[in-house]
């Protein structure tokens, strides 16, 4: 009998701690707003990030591809070669690192803007990857037969190839953009208060570690979640759309 | 400045031949030393010869002789490494020609089809004229309906490539390339992916281009279609056109023994 009050004491006292835990860490002093803020922060680094990655993965696919295809614009697939080695070479945080203290050590500039352009430049070199993978994927008769209606190299490209491309290489760019949410947790090293620095500047207010931290690995898991449904979604109607 | 120049001097070759062709002086494709080397191998060692407006031209020959390359330079897409091709008057092997707008003019099948399989087949016939010719959608969706209702297939219009047999997608193919209003037509062994069953439905469709005047070349190792339709056939071997006549000849009465030995084997 004892033994069972003993037990029942204990969870008693662990909800109410949980409720004291969760009044400390997000209620008191308005807390909670550095979680809202911090994850707009992220957010938003995400989605500029995904948009200059998708640009310059983009031209550096093409600009590979083109070479790999026609031996043409040697130089520029050497540049292209040089920034794929760099930037895959080399990690995030040291890229984002050398950006704000080194590129842009001596200009005061948006800590948001410096996160978009690391981040965006990082994502750039893998999406660049995938999306080679995919044009040199697509046969080569449908490079002729485009070419052989009349259409440029340019146009054949961009009608028939790239579409073509696109759909198959879909799952691994989405997975490109869910690694890049969460590759942006560091951006707290330039002291930019994304929802990762969040959630830390909240325990170092409170000494409770659990409750914040919890929060924030949560939250990513919900948007990482939300992306994975949304991406399989676009895969289906895509796929549909042959059948 | 260069552009208006270009587009003049096509209208005056296309004024030209067609007087030409009136007299029937000028042949619409002439080919001339044409070679072509991948790496150190030569594929084609010299070919020489002339296509007239309406010519049905068989090429047949052993595989690896090179007929396909042969085929596939005449709209560079081999680039020749020797010689030259002329194309209504104009040296399409030439640099600095506009090889896209000639390419328009030269309407291509190929072995495996190559429909674009993101697009719907009404997509697939009217992209080209539409993108390339300035058409609105309605003008290359009525010249594609048209054209449909001919090879019978009017009722898939709006289906996906993956959805059709072999042979109803080479019909499409060919009436993709009809819609370019071509002025020859290169086959390049059209039938050779096909079940037997539907080569017949394929073999009728070009059939009926060689019964209007199209001009044709068709490289193919349907021998009996050969001796049926076309004008002239070719036997390509080792890079060379070893013989060429008219088919009676051609299938009766063949002077190399190369040809002979060779006709024994496919026929």
């Amino acid at each position: 009998m004892n033994f069972i009050t003993d037990v029942c004491g204990e969870i008693m006292m662990f909800f109410q701690n949980i409720g004291q835990e969760f009044y400390l860490n997000f209620i008191k002093d308005n807390r909670w707003e550095y979680i809202a803020k911090g994850l707009g922060v992220t957010l938003e680094v995400t989605f500029f990030a995904v948009l200059v990655g998708v640009f310059l993965g983009f031209i550096v696919a093409i600009i590979r591809s083109t070479y790999d295809k026609t031996g043409q614009l040697k130089g520029l697939n050497f540049l292209c070669n040089v920034y794929l080695t760099v930037i895959r070479g080399t990690p995030v945080v040291v890229q984002l690192l050398i950006i704000y203290f080194v590129i842009f050590g001596s200009v005061r500039i948006d800590k948001v803007v410096v996160a978009v352009i690391a981040f965006g430049i990082n994502s750039g070199a893998y999406v660049a990857e995938i999306v080679r993978g995919g044009i040199m994927s697509i046969d080569q008769g449908q490079f002729e037969a485009g070419r052989s209606l009349g259409f440029d190299y340019i146009q054949t490209m961009i009608y028939i190839i790239l579409p073509q491309a696109l759909k198959n290489v879909l799952p691994a760019l989405g997975n490109e953009f869910i690694v890049l949410l969460k590759e942006t947790s560091v951006a707290g090293y330039i002291a930019l208060q994304d929802l990762t620095k969040a959630g830390d500047i909240i325990r170092s207010e409170t000494y409770s570690p659990m409750m914040p931290l919890l929060a924030v690995a949560v939250i990513y898991l919900t948007f990482v979640m939300m992306l994975s449904f949304l991406i399989k979604q676009l895969e289906r109607r895509l796929r549909n759309s042959e059948r | 400045m260069n552009v208006d120049e270009k587009v003049i001097l096509t209208e005056e070759n296309i004024v030209k031949t067609e007087k030409e062709t009136q007299s029937d002086a000028q042949p619409l494709i002439s080919v001339r030393g044409l070679k072509k080397s991948f790496d150190n191998i030569d594929v084609l060692k010299g070919i020489d010869i002339d296509i007239h407006q309406g010519e049905v031209v068989f090429v047949v020959g052993p595989s690896g002789s090179g007929k396909s390359t042969f085929l596939r330079c005449l709209n560079r897409l081999e680039e020749p490494t020797g010689g030259v091709i002329l194309f209504e008057g104009e040296d399409i092997t030439d640099k600095r020609t506009n090889i896209n707008l000639h390419r328009q003019k030269m309407g291509m099948v190929f072995q495996q089809f190559n429909l674009f399989p993101h697009m719907t087949i009404l997509k697939n016939l009217t992209i080209g004229s539409m993108k390339l010719q300035g058409k609105s959608f309605e003008e290359a969706k009525s010249e594609a309906m048209r054209l449909l209702e001919r090879v019978g297939l009017a009722d898939r219009a709006n289906a996906y490539p993956n959805q059709l047999s072999g042979g109803q997608k080479q019909r499409i193919a060919i009436v993709r390339a009809l819609c370019m209003k071509p002025d020859v037509m290169l086959f390049d062994e059209p039938t050779s992916a096909l079940d037997p069953e539907m080569v017949g439905e394929v073999l009728s469709v070009m059939r009926e281009l060689a019964e209007e005047k199209m001009t044709m070349v068709v490289v193919t190792h349907e021998m009996a279609f050969a001796k049926e339709v076309a004008s002239r056939v070719l036997f390509i071997d080792e890079g060379k056109i070893l013989e060429e006549a008219e088919p009676v000849t051609f299938f009766e009465n063949p002077k190399s023994e190369r040809l002979k030995s060779f006709l024994a084997k496919v026929l």
